[in-house]
């Protein structure tokens, strides 16, 4: 049968590159559509009633919304390049940090840009803390997946975001000296092709920056 | 399965931690219960779950897995032939996957708000609450469960706000079975099972530790 596959999605949204990322590490063709979100087209309020957000993946016109339920949905229907580990347990913990980046980690730099002064201190402060609870999981390997980039490699990409943007800024957000293995790790993977592929193109970051400090919670998923 | 040994940190309220209960009463594993004082957290909570410092925690064989659904995911995939709760087909997957995550991003929250604040921000909740609650009822059709004839993974992670809903109706003034009565039916059908109905607190004791927060907090 032939598969067609369409992804909606978004620029600027973390959620939907990490879609694109996971599409070409398993090498799955497929037609991107560019939302407008403030000019949703029909198909994507079609394909997601229930939260009108992007990224949503369409499989032969089956769509998956919420960015972890489509690359879990990924994984087990392309069984190329698997992003979970087999054991149990080791997918429990991939998934608990992810989970942990998504809600810990990504409220707290969305709070950066709206916060100044002291607050502003303590925010880093709170980054770093999450930044060390990554690090530690990186010990002894070479991506989050062990010898492979996998689904915690994909989640945390939000760190090489970061790394970039904090060239523009001048704001070190992201402390590299006190985080040697997360430094690695950015250096690592950035040396692929296909993450460069799905980064902010370098034209667009100073936008996505202003688009980030404006927007407390991102428009998509 | 052999002599696994299998702890909860818990806390009886914790509609999170009933999720785990009933996933494991599924699977009929057995496991040792421990109560936790959250405001006095054990050492053992601490070093098992120091990210979060949070409960439930499933300690397998000393090694600790934290958060619910990833905790009733690690459950039904070490026994993914007995009582399964995700189905086999990824779609099916998926879209189990994304009401859990539904469930978990919207009615707590929102059920919290229904007994902490008052007025205009009540009614907002309550009305969010009730439409988030349709759309499941629309997610669950005619099916008996969301899992289709048998228990499955968004019954799971819903059915332990059932045991909330006396509290949020007291407080918030409404009827959740007037409002969704086919949503109320599937959670008395949920409650027929032994599995769920003994994970489940009483909805009286729940609203009696509603109330009793409510003065803690100095919450009219």
């Amino acid at each position: 049968m032939e598969e067609e596959v369409k992804l909606h999605g978004m620029w600027a949204s973390p959620f939907s590159r990490r879609v694109e990322l996971a599409l070409k590490l398993k090498a799955i063709p497929y037609q991107y559509i560019e939302e407008d979100l403030s000019n949703k087209t029909p198909s994507l309020l079609r394909y997601n009633p229930v939260h009108k957000k992007v990224p949503v993946l369409v499989h032969n016109d089956k769509p998956v919304a919420e960015s972890m339920v489509i690359i879990e949905y990924m994984d087990e229907t392309w069984e190329n390049n698997p992003f979970l580990p087999r054991d149990p347990y080791e997918r429990a913990m991939a998934r608990f940090y992810a989970k942990f980046i998504d809600d810990k980690l990504l409220p707290t730099l969305a709070k950066l840009g709206q916060t100044a002064g002291k607050e502003k201190e303590e925010t880093i402060e709170e980054i770093h803390e999450q930044q060390k609870v990554l690090e530690d999981e990186l010990k002894g390997k070479q991506f989050f997946g062990g010898q492979r980039i996998g689904y915690l490699d994909i989640v945390a990409m939000i760190l090489v975001w970061l790394h970039l943007t904090g060239s523009i800024t001048g704001q070190k957000v992201l402390s590299t000296e006190k985080f040697p293995l997360i430094y690695e790790w950015i250096e690592r993977v950035m040396k692929m092709e296909v993450v460069n592929e799905c980064l902010i193109p370098e034209e667009k970051r100073q936008d996505w920056i202003q688009l980030a400090q404006r927007a407390p919670k991102s428009a998509s998923n | 399965m052999g002599d696994e040994d299998v702890v909860l940190l818990d806390f009886w309220p914790s509609p999170f931690g009933m999720r785990v209960r009933i996933a494991l009463a599924e699977k009929e594993i057995k496991y040792e219960y421990k109560e936790e004082d959250l405001r006095n957290k054990s050492d053992l909570l601490l070093k098992m779950n120091p990210v979060h410092k949070k409960i439930p925690v499933l300690i397998y064989n000393g090694k600790p897995v934290c958060e619910s659904l990833i905790q009733v995911q690690y459950i039904d995939e070490i026994l993914p032939h007995k009582s399964p709760l995700l189905p086999t087909d990824p779609y099916q997957r998926a879209i189990a996957r994304f009401w859990g995550d539904f469930v978990d991003n919207k009615i707590y929250d929102l059920g919290r708000k229904l007994w902490t604040t008052k007025g205009e921000e009540q009614e907002a909740a309550k009305k969010e609450f009730i439409e988030c609650l349709k759309l499941l009822e629309g997610e669950l059709g005619n099916k008996a469960y969301f899992g289709g004839e048998n228990l499955g993974y968004v019954d799971v992670v819903l059915v332990p706000f059932y045991s909330w809903f006396y509290a949020y109706e007291k407080c918030g003034n409404f009827s959740i079975e007037t409002e969704c009565p086919k949503l109320i039916a599937w959670a008395k059908r949920c409650m027929e099972k032994d599995t769920v109905s003994k994970s489940l607190p009483d909805q009286d004791k729940i609203y009696d530790f509603v109330l009793h927060l409510k003065k803690v907090f100095g919450i009219e």
